[in-house]
């Protein structure tokens, strides 16, 4: 399928969410999300023509619209590209914003489809909604690291248990990077949803609508994301490995 | 101790975790989680971090991006504001 830059502004139009009760004209926030407490006032400045309240948006969301972008595309010059492509976007869009969900989810929706439209023209990314079904069956522990079923006593306990973090390395910069290489190696559609979940912060119905996926499928993904994470972290904090090596 | 039948076994309880912060367990099966924790100071282990994990991840959004477009972008949202003129 190819996409042009001519339909891609229609893409990126609010997306429907009818499991969402409709809020009211001026915007106000999906019932289950917890929104920014200003969010109205901010929505109005920006209707407005507000320089502020657009700048305030800017700084608050750009960073994050930038990793987002990076799911999709190859490479950071694109990811910001992309970003800066998203903003003229929601300024088009911004008439047509009915509240059905958060400003920021919103947004984050808008990049998300301006990003996957430019890593389908550029043939960088296999589109993230194929890959759904990723490797969801895989266990989150190795089973080698517990007993065996027919273990008389423990069936199925802890053989090699997990030794606990201490705040040393919770803290150091260095396992930061950890995660951040740890995170790099997932698949892309679990790193999508640990990203918005867990680094963006976002609702887990913000997720689905965000990444187009259903709740249930986000719940595994987030599953399976995070436990290939903490695996990586647990070797790299007692082991040393590199966690920019795949999980296993 | 002796292990009841119906009580999860640590291998159950990793694939659960999830479920579990996010409050999607049936009321039995979450009793039988906590009450797994309660015996296995392993499992809690396992769970403190996966907390970790998550707030880990969480400090991700504090690395600072280099700036530079913001001009561009207020130059943009100028335009905006004008082409669309007076409309509300």
């Amino acid at each position: 399928m190819s996409w042009t830059r001519a339909i891609m502004i229609p893409i990126c139009q609010p997306l429907q969410a009818p499991h969402i009760e409709s809020g009211s004209p001026s915007g106000s926030p999906c019932p289950q999300t917890h929104p920014e407490r200003h969010e109205d006032e901010l929505l109005d400045a920006l209707r407005s023509g507000d320089e502020a309240a657009f700048t305030t948006l800017v700084d608050k969301h750009h960073a994050s619209m930038i990793r987002i972008a990076r799911l999709y595309v190859g490479s950071a010059a694109a990811a910001e590209e992309v970003a800066q492509e998203a903003w003229l976007a929601v300024l088009q869009a911004l008439r047509r914003f009915e509240g059905r969900c958060t400003l920021k989810s919103w947004i984050f929706t808008i990049v998300a489809n301006c990003a996957k439209s430019r890593g389908e023209r550029d043939k960088r990314v296999v589109p993230l909604s194929s890959l759904v079904q990723e490797d969801e069956d895989g266990a989150s522990v190795p089973p080698e690291r517990f007993l065996g079923e027919g273990h008389p006593r423990w069936p199925g306990h802890w053989s090699q248990p997990p030794e606990a973090w201490t705040d040393d390395q919770l803290v150091s910069r260095e396992t930061l990077q950890a995660i951040a290489g740890a995170m790099e190696t997932l698949p892309p559609m679990q790193r999508a949803v640990m990203m918005m979940r867990d680094v963006e912060g976002l609702e887990s119905e913000e997720t689905c609508q965000v990444l187009g996926i259903s709740e249930a499928n986000q719940r595994v993904l987030l599953h399976r994301a995070r436990s290939k994470v903490r695996s990586a972290l647990e070797r790299y904090l007692h082991e040393g490995e590199d966690p920019s090596w795949a999980p296993r | 101790m002796i292990v009841n039948p119906d009580d999860l076994s640590c291998k159950e309880l990793v694939e659960l975790v999830t479920d579990f912060f996010e409050d999607r367990l049936s009321p039995s099966v979450r009793a039988r989680f906590e009450m797994h924790l309660s015996y296995c100071a392993w499992c809690r282990v396992y769970l403190a971090q996966m907390r970790e994990t998550v707030q880990l991840a969480g400090r991700l959004s504090e690395e600072t991006l280099p700036k530079g477009s913001k001009e561009e972008l207020l130059r943009a949202f100028r335009d905006w504001k004008r082409e669309r003129g007076g409309e509300p």
